[in-house]
C-alpha cells in the first residue's frame, strides 16, 4: 500500500522556503489536524479499551450476544478488534493528511520559485 | 511416525530456513545491522513486530492463564494489543521520522546533557535510558532462553541444557551474521510457523466442540450437544467452587487491579525497546504507520484466538476428566502426567474429582518443589507413596494431597491448555510436532530481537556514541558484531541458570517500561516546552518508585498500598501505572521553573513532527567519519 506512493524521504526544502509564513502555517495546520484526529481516536480507545473492558465491564455483563456476555466480549474480543480498527484509520487519515500537506508545500515552493526567477 | 520423529523433521526443517535466510541476509555496514537498512517493507515489518512482540509466554502461557482466570486474563489480552495503539498514534512515525538507531539515541538527542571528557562524549540521560533497556531487555530474554529449553526437553526429550545451547547456536549464527536484517527476516518466517501452529489445533477443538470452524464464533455460540458453552463453563465453575469463568471481578481481580495492571500493560507495551526500534527499519514515516496496522492485525489472529483455546480447552479438560476412572482416563493425561504437568492423586474412591475445594484431586508438579525435613522429594517417590497409601487403605506410604495444597500446586499447570490441546482434539501427531516449533519460533524470535536491544545500546549508545564517537564504520560493525555474540551466550547462561527472580520479573518490565520511556518519549515530542531536568526527574522517580514498590510488595512484607480509595491494595503488576501518572506529573510540574530547551532541540522537535524531509537527527548517520 504505502510503497505505490511517491517516496518524501531527502525532499528538502530550500531554508528561506521553509521558514516563511506560508509553509509555517501550513505546518501548523498540519500539526493541529494531526494532534485532533489523534485525540478522537485515543478517546475511542480509552472508552473502548478501559471503559467497556474494565470499568463498565460488570454492568455490561447483564447483557448478552449470542453466548457473549457483552463485558466479557469487550474484554477479550471487541476491544481488540477495535483497536486494529483504530490504527487503521489513523494510517489511512493521517497518510492522505501527509499527501494534502504534501501538495500544499509543492505549491507553495512553486510560487516561490516563480517569484525569484 | 511418533510425535518425536515429526517434532525432529519439523525443527530440523525450520531451524535450517532461519540458517538459509541468515546466509541470505548477511550485512556489511552499521545501518544493516542496527535497522535492517531501512529498507523493510510495512507488512513484512508488522510479521516480524508480531514475531518480535509474541514471546514463549505468549505461545505457550497466556491462554492456559485466560483459562485459569476467565475475564480477568481479559487484562493481559487488552493491555497487550491497546499499547499497539499508542504506540502508532503516539510514537511510532515520529521515532521513525527522527531516524537513528536505537531508543536511548532519542533520550538523549531530546533530552541534551552531554559532558566532554578527552575524546568522550558522556550523556546522563542516554545513560539513563540505555541502563532502562538493558535491565527490560535482559530479564526478559533469559525467559526465552529458558522456553526454548523447555519445548526441547519435553518434545525432544533432550536436556534442558542442551535445548538452551541448540537454541544459542542458532540466534548466534543469524545475530552475528546479518544482524537486524537477518533477525527481520527470520522473524518473518517466524510469524508464520507460530501463528500456523497455534491456529489449527484452536480451529479444531472449535469443530470438535461446537461445530464452528471460526474460534471466536465458537467461543460465543452454542456447543453441539446443546446449551452456550460459556454459560456452561459458568455453570461447571459454580459445581466446583471456581469462581465464575465470565463475570467481572469476582474473586481475586476487582476493578482497581484489572484497571491499573491493563494500563501498566498498555504504557508499558508502547514503551518497550524492542518494539519500538522495528519501527526504524522501515523506508518512510507513512510505512511506518502501516506497519503498526499490520503488526497488531497479525498479533490479533493469535490474541482473539487465545480466548476461545482457553475457554474451548478448560471445558473439554474438565468434561473429560471429572468423575472418570483410571481406565476411562483419555489419552491425553496419560502422555502428560509423565510430565508432572498434571497429575492425579485420587482419595480413594477411584474416580478423579478436579475442583477448588479441599476434595481436589488434580495437581500438577512442574516447577514446583515438595520438600520433606528441608530436601526435595522427587516426583516418582510421591506417586509411589501415594499409590502404597491408596492401596493399604492408609495402612502405608501417604496422602500427599496436603503437601501439595500447602506447596500450591492445587489444579493442572496452565502450560498444558495449549501444549496439549491437539492431543485433546486428537489431532495426528505431526500437528502436535508443529506446536513445538510454534513455541521454538516464538521463544527464538523474541529473544533475537532482545538481543539486538542489547547489541545496540551497549555497541551504539554507548560506544559509538559516548566512549568513542570517532570510531570507524568498520569498527563500530566490528563492535556490534562481538557485543550481540556475548549477549547471546549471557542470555543463554541465564537460561541454563536461570536466577530465581527472572520469572517474576518479566511481569514487572512492563511497569518499569511504563513508568520511564514511556512518559519520556512522548512528552519529547508532544512538547516543545519540556528541558532535560523534568523530564531526568520524572524519570528517575518513576523508575524508583515503581522498583522499590514492585520489590517490597513481592520480596518484602510490604502491605499493597489502597491509596486510601480502593479497597484492595494495587497488585505489583498494576503499580506501573502509579509510577507513570507520577512521572508525568512531576514532569509537568517542574516543566514552568526550569529553562526551556536549546533551540535546536526545538528544532529537532519541529523536523520530527513535520512528515516531510529527513530529520535534523538524521545527519550523524548519514556523514559516518572514515
Amino acid at each position: 500500500m504505502s510503497e505505490s506512493q511517491p517516496e518524501n524521504d531527502g525532499d528538502h526544502l530550500p531554508k528561506p522556503v521553509r521558514l516563511s509564513p506560508e509553509v509555517q502555517a501550513s505546518l501548523r495546520r498540519y500539526w493541529r489536524s494531526n494532534v485532533k484526529l489523534m485525540v478522537v481516536l485515543l478517546l475511542v480507545w480509552a472508552v473502548v479499551g478501559l471503559g467497556c473492558g474494565v470499568l463498565f465491564a460488570d454492568a455490561l455483563n447483564a447483557f448478552q450476544i449470542g453466548g457473549y456476555p457483552v463485558g466479557f466480549w469487550f474484554a477479550q474480543q471487541g476491544s481488540i478488534v477495535i483497536f486494529v480498527l483504530l490504527i487503521l484509520i489513523y494510517a489511512m487519515s493521517l497518510n492522505g493528511l501527509d499527501a494534502k500537506h504534501h501538495a500544499e508545500i509543492e505549491s507553495l515552493r512553486k510560487r516561490s520559485e516563480e517569484a525569484s526567477k | 511416525m511418533t510425535v518425536r520423529g515429526w517434532t525432529f523433521v519439523f525443527v530440523g526443517i525450520t531451524f535450517g530456513v532461519y540458517l538459509l535466510i541468515a546466509w541470505l541476509s548477511r550485512v556489511r555496514d552499521t545501518k544493516g545491522f542496527y535497522v535492517a537498512g531501512r529498507g523493510v517493507p510495512a507488512a513484512a515489518n508488522g510479521m516480524a513486530t508480531a514475531a518480535d512482540w509474541m514471546s514463549a509466554a505468549s505461545f505457550i502461557s497466556m491462554a492456559g492463564l485466560i483459562s485459569f482466570m476467565g475475564y480477568a486474563g481479559g487484562m493481559y489480552l487488552m493491555g497487550w494489543t491497546g499499547g499497539y495503539v499508542l504506540l502508532a498514534l503516539l510514537l511510532a512515525p515520529y521515532l521513525r521520522k527522527f531516524g537513528h538507531f536505537t531508543v536511548p539515541d532519542f533520550i538523549g538527542d531530546r533530552y541534551r546533557s552531554e559532558l566532554k571528557v578527552g575524546n568522550m562524549q558522556l550523556s546522563l540521560t542516554r545513560l539513563v535510558a540505555v541502563i532502562a533497556a538493558l535491565f527490560v531487555s535482559f530479564t526478559y530474554v533469559a525467559g526465552q532462553m529458558r522456553g526454548v529449553g523447555v519445548v526441547f526437553s519435553r518434545f525432544l526429550e533432550v536436556d534442558i541444557n542442551v535445548g538452551v545451547m541448540i537454541g544459542m547456536g542458532i540466534v548466534f549464527i543469524y545475530a552475528t551474521l546479518g544482524g537486524m536484517k537477518g533477525i527481520t527476516w527470520t522473524q518473518v518466517a517466524q510469524y508464520w510457523v507460530l501463528i500456523t501452529a497455534f491456529l489449527i489445533p484452536a480451529i479444531a477443538i472449535s469443530i470438535r466442540l461446537t461445530g464452528h470452524s471460526l474460534p471466536q464464533v465458537g467461543l460465543g455460540a452454542e456447543m453441539l450437544d446443546g446449551g452456550y458453552l460459556l454459560s456452561k463453563l459458568d455453570q461447571i465453575h459454580a459445581d466446583l467452587g471456581f469462581s465464575s469463568y465470565t463475570s467481572a471481578f469476582e474473586g481475586q481481580w476487582d476493578k482497581a487491579n484489572v484497571f491499573f495492571v491493563t494500563l501498566a500493560l498498555m504504557a508499558g507495551t508502547a514503551g518497550l525497546p524492542h518494539v519500538i526500534v522495528r519501527f526504524y527499519t522501515v523506508k518512510t514515516v507513512r510505512a511506518a504507520r502501516w506497519s503498526a496496522f499490520w503488526a497488531l492485525l497479525f498479533i490479533a489472529f493469535l490474541y482473539l484466538t487465545a480466548p476461545a483455546t482457553a475457554a474451548f480447552a478448560r471445558y473439554y479438560m474438565i468434561d473429560s476428566l471429572q468423575e472418570k476412572t483410571a481406565q476411562e482416563m483419555p489419552q491425553w493425561f496419560t502422555n502428560w502426567e509423565k510430565t508432572g504437568l498434571i497429575l492425579w492423586l485420587d482419595d480413594g474412591d477411584g474416580k478423579l474429582r478436579y475442583s477448588a475445594r479441599d476434595d481436589n484431586e488434580v495437581f500438577s508438579f512442574k516447577g514446583g518443589r515438595i520438600e520433606v525435613d528441608g530436601t526435595a522429594v522427587p516426583l516418582q517417590q510421591i506417586t509411589a507413596s501415594h499409590q502404597r497409601w491408596l492401596t493399604s487403605k492408609g495402612a502405608e506410604g501417604q496422602d500427599w494431597r496436603p503437601e501439595f495444597r500447602r506447596a500450591n500446586l492445587s489444579g493442572p499447570d496452565r502450560d498444558i491448555i495449549v501444549l496439549a490441546t491437539p492431543e485433546m482434539a486428537e489431532l495426528s501427531a505431526w500437528i502436535v510436532a508443529l506446536v513445538a516449533a510454534g513455541g521454538l519460533a516464538a521463544a527464538l524470535s523474541t529473544a533475537s530481537g532482545l538481543l539486538l536491544v542489547i547489541s545496540s545500546a551497549v555497541a551504539h549508545d554507548v560506544y559509538a556514541r559516548m566512549i568513542n564517537p570517532a570510531a570507524s564504520e568498520k569498527n563500530r560493525l566490528l563492535v556490534g558484531r562481538s557485543v550481540i555474540g556475548v549477549a547471546v551466550v549471557v542470555a543463554g547462561l541465564f537460561g541454563i541458570f536461570p536466577p530465581g527472580f527472572v520469572s517474576q520479573v518479566v511481569a514487572f518490565a512492563f511497569g518499569i517500561a511504563a513508568a520511564s520511556f514511556f512518559p519520556a518519549i512522548v512528552l519529547g515530542i508532544f512538547s516543545k516546552r519540556v528541558g532535560t531536568f523534568p523530564a531526568v526527574v520524572g524519570m528517575i522517580v518513576g523508575l524508583a518508585f515503581t522498583v522499590s514498590y514492585i520489590i517490597a510488595s513481592v520480596y518484602g512484607d510490604m502491605e499493597p498500598w489502597t491509596f486510601g480509595i480502593f479497597e484492595k491494595g494495587i497488585n505489583a503488576q498494576g503499580i506501573g501505572s502509579v509510577g507513570m501518572l507520577l512521572n508525568f506529573f512531576l514532569t509537568l510540574a517542574l516543566t514552568p521553573f526550569c529553562p526551556e530547551p536549546r533551540k535546536d532541540v526545538k528544532d529537532l522537535v519541529d523536523s520530527v513532527r513535520e512528515p516531510e524531509g529527513e530529520a535534523l537527527g538524521a545527519e550523524f548517520e548519514s556523514t559516518p567519519k572514515h
